[in-house]
């Protein structure tokens, strides 16, 4: 089974215990209503999809029930670094081993 | 609807067979609140509740018959077996006043087991992916976590003994499934 280590538990914990959130950092316009439809539904529906590191949300939903973002190689399925909600991605260089 | 849930009648019965290698019994009524908080809301808490307040978190810490359970950054699982939740609530309630946090009465929402004997955590395994051995779960650890398909509050109370409670409707699930589990492990 896949181990993911919940920052907030900080402990590996099973897979089964949470649940995808999506790409991470995708920040909502401040101001919605200046917002052009080509960048509202650049922020709504377009998401990166990236083969290779992905940043993304993930909520430890049947342990301690908060979101926190994480770096996964979508080829490998392994997580490069788990890091706190509101935290900036870490830089891929720092995170290779 | 309300009046018969703030009864909390009895929980299920466990259907398990009572032997000295696992046993399962019901706690009966307890008083269950969510405290939802900072910790400084956690450590009054645990003041009117006479238990210290666990600072780390998936940790229990317990006092007779009463515990508080760290199930996250910022919740709290209170639990007073055989109490009536109105007046312990009227005391977290007094002794909160002031501090910025949430108090849920989630007593009759679950119900709690104790799981005994040399089997306890081969049982449990039957169902919880959870690393339980003595390194990883050390007795006076407590988390949420699932089993099989049902969310459970795990709590080692000792080596040998497990206090699980779930949700309410989710009860013969559990009791099934680990009664399943104990006929697997007849022969260990």
């Amino acid at each position: 089974m896949l181990l993911i280590h919940c920052p907030y538990c900080d402990a590996a914990r099973p897979e089964l215990e949470f649940r995808y959130g999506g790409e991470a950092h995708v920040a909502r316009p401040a101001d919605p209503a200046t917002v052009s439809d080509e960048a509202w539904a650049q922020y709504l529906y377009f998401r990166a999809n990236p083969r290779g590191l992905h940043a993304e949300r993930w909520r430890h939903i049947h342990g301690c029930g908060r979101f926190f973002n994480a770096l996964r190689d979508t080829v490998s399925d392994r997580f490069v670094a788990v890091y706190e909600a509101g935290a900036p991605r870490p830089d891929a260089a720092e995170t290779k081993r | 609807m309300s009046e018969a849930r703030a009864a909390n009648p009895t929980p299920p019965t466990p259907a398990f067979p009572d032997d000295a290698e696992a046993s399962l019994q019901s706690v009966g009524a307890a008083a269950r609140f969510v405290l939802r908080g900072e910790t400084p809301a956690a450590r009054l808490a645990g003041e009117a509740l006479g238990v210290a307040a666990p600072g780390r978190i998936n940790r229990a810490e317990a006092a007779g018959l009463r515990a508080m359970l760290r199930l996250g950054p910022d919740e709290w699982l209170l639990v007073a077996d055989g109490e009536a939740p109105a007046g312990l609530a009227g005391s977290l309630a007094q002794a909160l006043d002031g501090t910025p946090h949430s108090l849920v009465d989630v007593s009759a929402r679950q119900v709690g087991f104790v799981l005994d004997g040399r089997l306890a955590a081969r049982l449990i395994s039957a169902g919880c992916p959870l690393d339980l051995r003595d390194g990883a779960f050390p007795v006076g650890a407590a988390t949420r976590t699932i089993f099989l398909k049902a969310e459970i509050v795990l709590w080692r109370r000792a080596a040998q003994t497990w206090r699980l409670e779930v949700w309410r409707s989710f009860a013969p699930y559990l009791i099934g499934h680990l009664a399943e589990a104990r006929r697997g492990a007849a022969d260990l």
